[in-house]
């Protein structure tokens, strides 16, 4: 191998050979298969994957030239030496992906008002954007952002370097690789139709990889902890990483047709894929969407608001409460199925017990800010994570509302479901994510402050009218379609046809378009306000210490 | 007080942690999945009810890619209204040979669980052409590039053979004709007809796009929707047969 000095030996690790290898194999590998490939657009993802790889034997090559001899130090003076080139990749990357998930929804929520916008091409219908949508703000926004900050917070709750040279890397980029093949997939009419499991069996495989070198990355680097006690944040990233493994494991099990075909079928099949995937998909929002995000919170709240976390015991009950509680739950997106009733009715109970643990955990963050409540007045980017919490905790109130099996079914196939996600999804999701991406981008940039602190306020009242048009159009188009089905004249007969229930959803499909495109605009000032904090020039120490006599007014 | 210092084990071990973690979530899933397995509820056999052919199988692989199920759902709930509109309601029986399931979650549009027979195919050519030109006020996207796209059946026995790895009685006869049963199915009385019947009893065979010269996409598709929920014979069905 080639020596940059004289005298210093530097080799490629064990690490850095192997994965080269491996890369290279795998680009041969699918190399071939875009060759035999059965339709043209597996030959498109084969190739992807090609080219993925031959760009990861290069880049590791390249790395290896240009890098120091002897491995990374953990420790620079005693200090951590932090690894936070990944973290801020997946934060740049969660704005984009952001941005690119809010506007294909504001797409798809226009052609439901508007059908001619479906243009009469295939990868612009409906059916093809929808799980587009939804992958792109669940998986690439939201994955992005929990890869991000854990990696960040498990490293400064731990005191440690990430674990691992290369796979903090191979983590951040290769589960960016794996949106854009579900992506794309999804254009081109490859899925496999599970809701939030779409992506077709080699793209689910690609992503198992990346979870577990995401899990070991993880793990390792608790285990390096130079902290006695793991902060209450890893607790719930943990779980989040090991419940979605196992999850994505069970939901995703399938024989694919070939492996020179994007087509699988699925191991299971009727009740029993409906209870298996929906025992996924409602996971994916208890362990995706809530255990990460309130990692995020744990962390975040108290760091922004100088405070500690509210109760160590509350926090204690929250966590082992709501992740026991939430497995049960997914019986109940099959009220009056197939399913059998005793299954039912388990989900029913169990989603109504969570309520219980979801706002012991508002109350937890809520409760952080004791003593700080002034701070709401002026921190904006604080203002917003208190909001999302609140939003928790008024979803995780309607939620078990809705399981109410009486309450179901008047709720469920209706917009009334789309509403109550969003006022998740946009408030809770989407408020801690942005609140965390504020706070961030100046500490991984080195700024004393963000750019803008009046655009952050433009952009959390600018998309919070955005989310109350949302949520309360969809809460009356969800009711009134549901009433309007079930309507019945003094004769007797059914009152409504289908198509004029359809017909009365178009003004609230209107007003749910103009909500989402007052979100998607905040997201653009976010993106603004984010660029510029990044491309600002360094602040001076000087003013640093000279702005800390600055105190707001009691 | 001494409960709470205990609690140190999980903060202080993260593999600890980690099994503990693992115990917690895996209870829920376990008493809610496994016994759907073996309840008979679940399992059971309803007359009537056969695997797809192999062309309506296609029709339903191009209903999955084009993302019907967003929009429309297949389960009918035992509710009043439902089954006035839409028919008896959905048995777990009727979706055995479904991988994955097409239950849905959304009612865009209506549900589809016993479409077939329902409208006719030159309706159902129309609708899926030009949603407008036949239900004004609709919001459905038209699909007009499935009666101009020819079906790719080439590689549909492998798809009949890996559902048959997975337990679905395909037979090996079935397998081996299954390009021969796909052609027989798409045209109107096909020598064939009668080895296609004697494979799947009560498959229609017939021209559903309109267009004799060419297998194409809506053919598959209109095939598929055509046979959704004609299977079982209600009023043959027994439903205390599986009370116990």
């Amino acid at each position: 191998m080639a020596q940059t000095h004289p005298g210093s030996l530097k080799s490629m690790s064990l690490s850095e050979g192997a994965l080269a290898l491996t890369f290279a194999l795998t680009a041969f590998v699918t190399f071939f298969i875009a060759a035999m490939a059965h339709t043209p657009e597996f030959a498109f993802h084969a190739a992807l994957f090609a080219a993925g790889s031959a760009a990861a034997v290069f880049a590791i090559v390249e790395r290896y030239f240009n890098r120091p001899a002897g491995p990374t130090p953990l420790t620079i003076d005693g200090k951590p030496n932090y690894n936070m080139g990944p973290v801020k990749f997946a934060t740049i990357a969660a704005v984009f992906w952001g941005i690119a998930g809010f506007t294909v929804g504001v797409w798809a929520a226009l052609e439901l008002a508007f059908p001619v916008l479906n243009f009469d091409l295939p990868w612009l219908s409906f059916g093809r954007i929808r799980p587009l949508h939804t992958s792109a703000v669940i998986f690439a926004f939201g994955g992005n952002v929990l890869i991000g900050t854990s990696f960040y917070v498990v490293q400064r709750t731990c005191r440690a370097r990430l674990a691992g040279d290369l796979a903090p890397w191979f983590v951040v980029l290769g589960y960016n690789f794996f949106i854009v093949i579900a992506g794309t997939g999804y254009l081109l009419g490859i899925t496999q139709s599970k809701e939030y499991a779409e992506p077709e069996w080699y793209a689910d495989l690609w992503l198992t990889i990346v979870w577990v070198a995401y899990l070991m990355v993880f793990l390792v680097t608790i285990m390096r902890r130079a902290e006695p006690h793991i902060y209450v944040a890893n607790w719930f990233y943990l779980a989040f990483i090991v419940t979605i493994a196992v999850l994505h494991l069970g939901n995703n099990a399938a024989i694919p047709v070939s492996v020179f075909s994007p087509k699988s079928y699925i191991v299971w099949s009727g009740v029993q894929d409906a209870m298996v995937q929906w025992w996924y998909g409602h996971n994916a929002v208890g362990f995706f969407l809530t255990a990460g995000f309130l990692a995020i919170m744990y962390y975040f709240i108290p760091k922004r608001a100088d405070r500690p976390v509210y109760s160590y015991r509350l926090s204690i009950i929250h966590f082992w409460g709501l992740i026991f509680l939430y497995i049960w739950a997914g019986p109940h997106h099959l009220h009056y199925t197939a399913l059998p009733d005793w299954a039912q009715t388990l989900g029913m109970t169990f989603s109504i017990m969570l309520w219980m643990p979801s706002w012991g955990g508002m109350i937890n963050g809520l409760m952080t800010l004791s003593g700080a409540w002034d701070k709401l007045r002026t921190d904006p980017v604080l203002r917003m994570m208190v909001v999302s919490v609140a939003f928790y905790g008024m979803s995780t109130f309607e939620g078990p509302l809705m399981s109410i099996k009486s309450v179901n079914s008047l709720s469920h196939y209706t917009d009334w479901t789309i509403g109550h996600v969003h006022s998740g999804a946009l408030g809770w999701v989407g408020y801690v994510s942005f609140g965390a991406i504020y706070c961030l981008v100046p500490w991984l940039w080195h700024k004393r402050e963000l750019y803008s602190l009046k655009l952050v306020n433009w952009h959390f009242w600018i998309s919070t009218i955005g989310i109350v048009l949302y949520i309360s159009a969809m809460w009356v188009s969800g009711i009134l379609q549901g009433l309007m089905w079930r309507a019945y004249t003094s004769l007797g007969f059914l009152e409504y046809s289908f198509i004029e229930t359809v017909e009365a959803m178009h003004p609230f499909y209107v007003i749910r378009a103009l909500g989402g495109i007052l979100f998607l605009a905040g997201a653009l000032i976010m993106a603004f306000n984010i660029w510029m904090t990044i491309a600002s020039p360094e602040e001076e120490a000087a003013r640093r210490t000279g702005s800390a006599a600055l105190v707001p007014a009691e | 007080m001494s409960l709470w210092t205990k609690h140190a084990i999980f903060e202080k071990n993260s593999i600890i942690l980690l099994i503990g973690i693992l115990i917690v979530i895996s209870i829920g899933g376990l008493v809610e999945i496994v016994p759907l397995f073996y309840l008979k509820s679940t399992i059971e056999k309803v007359s009537g009810v056969r695997p797809y052919t192999p062309l309506e199988l296609a029709g339903r692989n191009i209903y999955v890619r084009e993302g019907c199920y967003n929009c429309h759902s297949q389960m009918i709930r035992p509710l009043r209204d439902e089954i006035e509109r839409y028919g008896h309601y959905s048995l777990a029986a009727e979706s055995m040979y479904d991988r994955p399931f097409q239950w849905g979650s959304k009612r865009t549009g209506p549900d589809l669980a016993r479409v077939g027979g329902k409208y006719s195919d030159e309706w159902h050519r129309d609708h899926l052409n030009a949603p407008k030109s036949v239900v004004p006020g609709t919001v459905m996207p038209a699909y007009p590039w499935l009666a101009r796209t020819e079906l790719d059946y080439k590689y549909i026995a492998n798809d009949l053979k890996v559902q048959s790895a997975l337990g679905v009685p395909y037979s090996d006869e079935m397998i081996a004709n299954a390009v021969a049963d796909l052609r027989a199915q798409a045209v109107a009385d096909h020598p064939d007809a009668d080895a296609l019947q004697k494979r799947y009893p009560n498959a229609q065979g017939r021209d559903y796009d309109g267009n004799p010269g060419a297998i194409s996409e809506a053919d598959a598709l209109i095939a598929y929707l055509q046979m959704l929920g004609t299977q079982v014979n209600f009023k043959l069905y027994d439903n205390k047969a599986n009370i116990r």
